[in-house]
């Protein structure tokens, strides 16, 4: 997993609560098997004015010039400033996958859906709570100044917003750790293989029909 | 000390280890692996050379990609990708020795419908899956949750999960529940009044004299969308019900096995002294049949409501989500749900597609016939299993002579992978457990109802009361 430790970058603002993981990434994308290449379909149906399929070639299709992430000022944005329940809906990992490949690496929103927020932090995307009135006010800030920025400096927690100001935020002990060290939680869960194997057996005691197959 | 309440047990039963970081590791007692959420997961364990931790935890079967016309090998499946997502879980699945209810199997079916129907899933487990509407296990008093396909390369790795405990929030649904009021509208009715996120960060027990009064396949219903509430994890105590329902499915335990499991599971409920941390109480005789009218599954109203007024909505996120959605809908503030026009109907999903879900569906259409403006009917069945018994049961035959078309298992137009959707503007009464954008097809429009809902609307061309279909004969 990417490492992530200080990031800066152009902040792009979607002004719409809610937004569901089938509005992040439709469907019909999530036929692939790779973990890879999702980007381009990245809020298909708000981005383009056709309907997409697997497999198109993106750069043909027509734009919907109204969408934030189509507008010039915001190309190359890297941090996306989101209203509440951010990621609701399905436990497509892919939804974080398409952000990521499309380039974003840091997500701020006042509030994230649970499984959303959870997949996040596998893939080096950090999403950030950070209060509504603050949040709505940086939505004015990033409309006020083209090119304005947001820097993230994960080891402190502390985000400075675009006027200047640094507001502070709160994350997990372990998630930051394996964030901030690339870590792949499967090679350190599996350092824990004699507690686990401790506990099998001992609920093999009391459930043994829990480790049976007919 | 206060009680520990059903969802502490649970946690506690399965704690590996708990680390000084606050987070913990806890054991998975079953994976169950679809087609769509698994490749990359497989792919993982492969390129990082590990082997499954413990195969006989895993259970496999397709659903979410799969044709709901009859076909009996994978190379039918017309489209490309859904046929490689198919034939990759095949390969995976034999590759790596996972039992997979594949196709032809009568068993294959929707997840979340076929594992609690081998008794895969009993009382006291833990449950995951790449999905989210794997809360619907937890109607076992199970910890069921969705999880992303990270977790579920590390859960076929490790069968554990690095876990943090959440809040503990109870729905109490107290009193009797009227006539036509189902699972189904309880639960949208939950999902009315605590907000689609409304239950995030916690796990949600549903309990009250309503809910102990439900079958199993009703408590399905209703944990099923706590996801739709916000809440990864929904549970209900263990009851007779509950033993009644597990009692000789195929995975269940046996013998003298089956004597102690009891024991056990008998002491699956919250504690009298347990406190939570949230406390909701429902008066049961407060639901009507529900029938979502927005793109959010908190926007529900009863059938004998009228459309709210975004204007009298206070909260200015909410206001601007609503405008967004009346206009995505093509619907007006203050209309009758009545007045709604329905294009298609969708009978099926992991929340209404059970044995009860098809009878309460046929008891309406049985003796009448769609509506000649709506184009299509699909009853899909949630399991192999379930085609069966509906068969067995003539159901199939009240739907076909109503005009309905009886299909084979599967997700189905619930999401839309497979070849069954909406097309753009298209309104749809359906019994599954979304309604977003482009849920069903691009630019279809959802209105979530239970089964006799929806039939209901199937025979008239649009939303009624089921209380006055059935008062009306």
């Amino acid at each position: 997993m990417e490492k992530f430790t200080v990031h800066e970058g152009l902040a792009a603002p979607l002004d719409r609560s809610n937004v569901d993981t089938d509005l992040i990434i439709p469907k019909q994308f999530l036929k692939s098997i790779k973990r890879t290449g999702f980007g381009p379909n990245l809020f298909d149906e708000l981005r383009y004015m056709d309907e997409g399929y697997p497999g198109q070639d993106n750069s043909q299709r027509p734009l919907n010039p109204d969408f934030v992430l189509n507008l010039p000022r915001y190309q190359g944005a890297s941090v996306l400033l989101a209203r509440r329940n951010f990621g609701c809906g399905s436990s497509r990992e892919h939804a974080p996958w398409a952000l990521m490949d499309f380039g974003f690496r840091a997500i701020i929103a006042p509030s994230f859906a649970d499984i959303f927020y959870n997949n996040c932090f596998k893939n080096g995307l950090l999403p950030i709570v950070v209060e509504e009135d603050v949040v709505d006010e940086m939505f004015g800030e990033v409309a006020a100044n083209e090119g304005a920025t947001i820097r993230i400096d994960l080891e402190n927690q502390l985000v400075t917003r675009p006027n200047g100001e640094t507001v502070s935020f709160e994350i997990d002990a372990f998630r930051k750790h394996c964030l901030l060290n690339g870590l792949d939680d499967i090679g350190l869960t599996l350092q824990d293989a004699e507690s686990i194997r401790a506990y099998e057996t001992r609920r093999m005691e009391r459930e043994p029909w829990v480790f049976q197959t007919p | 000390m206060a009680g520990k309440t059903l969802y502490d047990k649970l946690f506690d039963a399965h704690l590996v280890k708990q680390r000084d970081d606050g987070s913990a590791l806890i054991y998975i007692d079953r994976q169950i692996i679809h087609e769509v959420t698994s490749p990359q997961a497989f792919e993982g364990l492969r390129l990082a050379g590990r082997q499954p931790w413990r195969i006989n935890a895993n259970l496999a079967t397709i659903d979410h990609n799969v044709p709901t016309t009859p076909f009996s090998n994978a190379s039918e499946i017309e489209d490309d990708t859904s046929r490689i997502q198919v034939q990759t879980l095949e390969n995976n699945t034999r590759e790596f020795g996972i039992t997979e209810f594949g196709i032809g199997d009568p068993r294959q079916g929707i997840v979340h419908v076929m594992a609690p129907e081998q008794g895969a899933v009993v009382p006291g487990m833990t449950v995951v899956c790449g999905d989210s509407h794997t809360s619907t296990n937890g109607a076992l008093a199970c910890l069921a949750h969705g999880i992303g396909t990270s977790e579920v390369e590390h859960v076929l790795a490790t069968q554990c999960l690095i876990a943090k405990k959440m809040k503990n929030m109870r729905v109490r649904v107290e009193g009797q529940l009227g006539p036509g009021v189902t699972a189904k509208d309880v639960v949208l009715h939950i999902i009315g009044v605590i907000g689609t996120a409304g239950g995030t960060g916690y796990a949600l027990e549903f309990a009250g004299s309503a809910i102990r009064g439900l079958s199993m396949e009703g408590r399905m219903t209703i944990c099923n969308m706590s996801i739709e509430a916000g809440a990864r994890a929904g549970m209900v105590a263990v009851d007779d019900v509950t033993i009644d329902y597990v009692r000789g499915r195929p995975f269940a335990p046996a013998g003298a096995q089956w004597d102690q499991a009891v024991s056990y599971w008998r002491t699956l409920v919250s504690d009298e002294d347990a406190v939570f941390d949230k406390d909701i109480l429902i008066d049961a005789a407060d639901i009507r049949p529900q029938v979502s009218w927005g793109t959010s599954p908190e926007m529900v109203v009863p059938v004998d409501a009228s459309l709210p007024v975004p204007s009298q909505e206070q909260d200015p996120v909410k206001r601007t989500g609503m405008e967004r959605a009346y206009e995505y809908m093509g619907l007006e503030p203050s209309m009758k749900v009545s007045d709604i026009q329905v294009d298609r109907v969708f009978i099926g999903s992991c929340t209404n597609s059970r044995i009860e879900d098809l009878r309460a569906a046929a008891e309406v259409a049985r003796g009448r016939r769609k509506a000649d403006s709506v184009k299509q009917v699909l009853v899909v069945p949630g399991s192999g299993l379930v085609k069966q018994q509906a068969e067995q049961e003539g159901l199939d035959r009240v739907f076909v002579e109503a005009g309905f078309e009886w299909r084979e298992p599967g997700c189905s137009m619930c999401l839309a992978m497979n070849p069954d959707r909406l097309l753009p503007g298209e309104h749809c009464a359906s019994t599954s457990n979304r309604n977003f954008e482009g849920r069903q097809g691009n630019g279809g429009r959802t209105h979530l109802v239970s089964p006799a809902m929806a039939a209901a609307a199937a025979v008239a061309g649009h939303f009624v009361d089921v209380r006055e279909l059935e008062k009306a004969e």
